[in-house]
Protein backbone atom coordinates (compact mmCIF):
# COMPACT_ATOMS: atom_id res chain seq x y z
CA UNK A 1 0.00 0.00 0.00
CA UNK A 2 2.03 3.23 -0.70
CA UNK A 3 1.86 5.84 1.23
CA UNK A 4 2.88 9.88 1.30
CA UNK A 5 6.55 8.80 2.60
CA UNK A 6 6.90 6.26 0.00
CA UNK A 7 6.94 9.23 -2.66
CA UNK A 8 9.95 10.83 -4.17
CA UNK A 9 10.56 14.08 -2.52
CA UNK A 10 8.94 16.66 -5.47
CA UNK A 11 6.19 14.31 -5.38
CA UNK A 12 5.74 13.72 -1.18
CA UNK A 13 6.11 17.82 -0.80
CA UNK A 14 2.96 17.94 -3.47
CA UNK A 15 0.94 15.97 -1.81
CA UNK A 16 1.74 16.99 1.69
CA UNK A 17 0.84 20.57 0.80
CA UNK A 18 -1.93 20.32 -2.15
CA UNK A 19 -5.20 22.19 -1.08
CA UNK A 20 -7.26 18.32 -1.84
CA UNK A 21 -11.04 18.43 -2.81
CA UNK A 22 -13.59 18.21 -0.07
CA UNK A 23 -16.64 16.16 -0.57
CA UNK A 24 -18.33 17.47 3.02
CA UNK A 25 -21.59 15.61 2.41
CA UNK A 26 -20.90 12.52 1.26
CA UNK A 27 -23.40 11.26 -1.29
CA UNK A 28 -24.38 7.27 -0.64
CA UNK A 29 -26.14 5.99 -3.84
CA UNK A 30 -28.09 2.84 -3.24
CA UNK A 31 -27.99 0.04 -5.59
CA UNK A 32 -31.67 -0.51 -7.19
CA UNK A 33 -31.31 -4.29 -8.25
CA UNK A 34 -28.82 -6.92 -7.31
CA UNK A 35 -25.52 -6.05 -8.84
CA UNK A 36 -25.56 -9.73 -11.17
CA UNK A 37 -28.41 -7.78 -12.99
CA UNK A 38 -26.63 -3.62 -12.85
CA UNK A 39 -24.79 -2.40 -15.92
CA UNK A 40 -21.63 -1.03 -15.15
CA UNK A 41 -19.42 1.25 -16.63
CA UNK A 42 -15.48 2.24 -16.25
CA UNK A 43 -14.69 5.55 -15.53
CA UNK A 44 -10.80 5.80 -15.82
CA UNK A 45 -7.80 8.84 -15.01
CA UNK A 46 -5.34 6.32 -16.76
CA UNK A 47 -5.39 8.79 -19.91
CA UNK A 48 -6.32 6.03 -22.25
CA UNK A 49 -7.22 6.75 -25.80
CA UNK A 50 -8.56 4.47 -28.36
CA UNK A 51 -7.06 4.49 -32.09
CA UNK A 52 -7.28 7.26 -34.17
CA UNK A 53 -8.87 9.90 -31.08
CA UNK A 54 -7.22 12.95 -29.94
CA UNK A 55 -4.52 12.46 -27.51
CA UNK A 56 -4.59 14.12 -24.17
CA UNK A 57 -2.80 17.47 -24.20
CA UNK A 58 -0.30 17.53 -21.34
CA UNK A 59 0.57 20.90 -21.96
CA UNK A 60 -3.11 22.31 -20.89
CA UNK A 61 -1.98 24.29 -17.81
CA UNK A 62 -3.64 22.56 -14.90
CA UNK A 63 -4.42 19.48 -16.36
CA UNK A 64 -6.50 18.55 -19.75
CA UNK A 65 -9.76 17.83 -18.27
CA UNK A 66 -11.38 16.64 -21.84
CA UNK A 67 -12.87 13.26 -21.57
CA UNK A 68 -13.17 10.33 -23.96
CA UNK A 69 -15.34 7.76 -24.73
CA UNK A 70 -13.67 4.56 -25.59
CA UNK A 71 -16.05 1.58 -26.54
CA UNK A 72 -16.24 -1.52 -24.61
CA UNK A 73 -15.40 -3.57 -28.33
CA UNK A 74 -12.28 -2.34 -27.90
CA UNK A 75 -8.99 -4.25 -27.90
CA UNK A 76 -7.30 -2.47 -24.97
CA UNK A 77 -4.41 -2.86 -26.01
CA UNK A 78 -4.70 -1.19 -28.78
CA UNK A 79 -5.39 1.56 -26.28
CA UNK A 80 -2.43 4.67 -26.66
CA UNK A 81 -1.46 6.44 -22.70
CA UNK A 82 -0.89 9.95 -22.47
CA UNK A 83 -0.64 10.71 -18.91
CA UNK A 84 1.29 12.88 -17.98
CA UNK A 85 2.65 12.28 -14.55
CA UNK A 86 5.77 10.94 -13.84
CA UNK A 87 5.04 10.31 -10.16
CA UNK A 88 4.39 6.99 -10.77
CA UNK A 89 5.62 3.54 -13.21
CA UNK A 90 4.00 3.14 -16.59
CA UNK A 91 5.17 0.38 -17.18
CA UNK A 92 2.20 -1.39 -15.87
CA UNK A 93 -0.39 -0.14 -17.80
CA UNK A 94 1.74 -0.41 -20.93
CA UNK A 95 2.46 -4.56 -20.29
CA UNK A 96 -1.14 -4.65 -19.59
CA UNK A 97 -3.74 -2.18 -20.35
CA UNK A 98 -6.26 -3.47 -17.93
CA UNK A 99 -4.32 -2.11 -15.15
CA UNK A 100 -6.03 1.65 -16.57
CA UNK A 101 -8.96 0.07 -18.30
CA UNK A 102 -9.90 -3.55 -16.91
CA UNK A 103 -12.61 -3.96 -19.42
CA UNK A 104 -11.48 -7.52 -20.57
CA UNK A 105 -11.63 -8.29 -16.70
CA UNK A 106 -15.56 -6.96 -16.63
CA UNK A 107 -16.14 -8.66 -19.43
CA UNK A 108 -15.08 -11.62 -17.51
CA UNK A 109 -17.48 -10.92 -14.35
CA UNK A 110 -20.35 -10.68 -17.41
CA UNK A 111 -20.20 -14.02 -18.76
CA UNK A 112 -19.64 -15.12 -14.60
CA UNK A 113 -23.07 -13.40 -14.10
CA UNK A 114 -21.45 -11.23 -11.49
CA UNK A 115 -22.67 -8.04 -12.84
CA UNK A 116 -25.56 -7.90 -15.45
CA UNK A 117 -23.84 -6.55 -18.28
CA UNK A 118 -20.99 -4.48 -19.57
CA UNK A 119 -21.64 -0.77 -20.29
CA UNK A 120 -21.16 0.52 -24.51
CA UNK A 121 -19.38 3.05 -23.64
CA UNK A 122 -16.37 3.75 -20.89
CA UNK A 123 -15.03 6.87 -19.49
CA UNK A 124 -11.31 7.60 -20.14
CA UNK A 125 -9.71 10.91 -18.53
CA UNK A 126 -6.26 12.08 -17.66
CA UNK A 127 -5.22 12.06 -14.48
CA UNK A 128 -3.01 14.69 -12.46
CA UNK A 129 -5.32 17.42 -12.93
CA UNK A 130 -3.93 19.55 -10.34
CA UNK A 131 -6.92 22.51 -11.18
CA UNK A 132 -10.07 20.45 -10.89
CA UNK A 133 -12.83 23.03 -11.25
CA UNK A 134 -13.23 23.13 -14.66
CA UNK A 135 -13.25 19.06 -14.70
CA UNK A 136 -16.10 19.21 -11.71
CA UNK A 137 -17.75 22.31 -13.99
CA UNK A 138 -17.67 21.07 -17.29
CA UNK A 139 -16.74 17.90 -17.42
CA UNK A 140 -18.44 15.25 -15.09
CA UNK A 141 -22.17 17.16 -15.99
CA UNK A 142 -21.30 15.34 -19.62
CA UNK A 143 -19.75 12.53 -18.06
CA UNK A 144 -22.94 12.04 -15.91
CA UNK A 145 -25.05 12.46 -19.03
CA UNK A 146 -23.66 9.85 -21.00
CA UNK A 147 -23.51 7.11 -18.05
CA UNK A 148 -27.30 8.08 -17.61
CA UNK A 149 -28.06 7.35 -21.37
CA UNK A 150 -26.40 4.14 -21.44
CA UNK A 151 -28.70 3.06 -18.41
CA UNK A 152 -25.51 2.55 -16.67
CA UNK A 153 -26.14 1.56 -12.80
CA UNK A 154 -22.54 1.38 -11.94
CA UNK A 155 -19.76 3.40 -12.40
CA UNK A 156 -16.68 1.90 -11.36
CA UNK A 157 -13.49 4.43 -10.89
CA UNK A 158 -10.06 3.59 -11.41
CA UNK A 159 -7.53 5.90 -10.11
CA UNK A 160 -4.24 6.22 -11.64
CA UNK B 1 -2.97 6.17 -1.14
CA UNK B 2 -5.39 6.15 2.15
CA UNK B 3 -3.88 9.07 3.65
CA UNK B 4 -5.39 11.19 0.56
CA UNK B 5 -8.22 9.05 0.32
CA UNK B 6 -9.23 10.04 3.87
CA UNK B 7 -8.95 13.72 3.59
CA UNK B 8 -11.15 13.42 0.33
CA UNK B 9 -13.73 11.33 1.37
CA UNK B 10 -15.42 9.49 -1.67
CA UNK B 11 -18.14 7.53 -0.68
CA UNK B 12 -16.72 4.13 -1.15
CA UNK B 13 -12.70 2.98 -1.83
CA UNK B 14 -10.51 0.53 -2.07
CA UNK B 15 -6.72 0.57 -1.06
CA UNK B 16 -4.71 -2.02 -2.54
CA UNK B 17 -1.30 -3.41 -1.85
CA UNK B 18 0.29 -1.92 -5.21
CA UNK B 19 2.86 0.64 -6.15
CA UNK B 20 1.38 3.47 -8.20
CA UNK B 21 0.16 2.81 -11.09
CA UNK B 22 -0.75 -0.59 -11.15
CA UNK B 23 -4.32 -0.26 -9.37
CA UNK B 24 -5.73 -3.67 -10.01
CA UNK B 25 -1.87 -5.70 -9.31
CA UNK B 26 -0.11 -6.99 -11.55
CA UNK B 27 0.02 -7.17 -15.45
CA UNK B 28 -0.63 -10.22 -17.21
CA UNK B 29 -2.63 -11.83 -13.63
CA UNK B 30 -6.43 -11.69 -14.56
CA UNK B 31 -7.41 -13.67 -11.25
CA UNK B 32 -5.72 -11.07 -9.13
CA UNK B 33 -7.27 -8.17 -11.00
CA UNK B 34 -10.58 -9.73 -10.91
CA UNK B 35 -9.88 -10.40 -7.50
CA UNK B 36 -10.01 -6.40 -6.48
CA UNK B 37 -12.67 -5.62 -8.75
CA UNK B 38 -14.85 -7.74 -6.86
CA UNK B 39 -13.88 -6.50 -3.82
CA UNK B 40 -14.04 -2.56 -5.22
CA UNK B 41 -17.95 -3.88 -6.49
CA UNK B 42 -18.56 -5.22 -3.23
CA UNK B 43 -17.92 -1.71 -1.25
CA UNK B 44 -21.44 -1.08 -3.19
CA UNK B 45 -23.06 -2.79 -0.36
CA UNK B 46 -22.13 -0.25 1.99
CA UNK B 47 -24.12 2.89 2.79
CA UNK B 48 -22.13 3.72 5.79
CA UNK B 49 -20.03 5.98 3.58
CA UNK B 50 -17.31 7.63 3.20
CA UNK B 51 -16.12 3.68 3.46
CA UNK B 52 -12.26 3.08 2.70
CA UNK B 53 -11.73 -0.66 2.88
CA UNK B 54 -8.29 -2.47 2.22
CA UNK B 55 -7.48 -5.18 0.95
CA UNK B 56 -4.14 -7.67 1.59
CA UNK B 57 -2.35 -8.68 -1.53
CA UNK B 58 -3.79 -12.10 -2.73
Amino acid sequence: MVRIRDLALSHRLFASTYRWRVIREVPAARLRRPLASCRVALVSSAGLVAPGDEPFDEGVRGGDFSYRLIGSDVDVQTLTEHHRSDAFDHSGIDRDRNLGLPLERLCELERAGHIGSVAPRHVSLMGSITAPGRLVRHTLPRIADDLIADDVDVALMVPV
Amino acid sequence: MPEITRRIRPPRALAVPYPLGFPLGRPGDPDGQLAVLRAALALLERMDVPVLEEIAEP
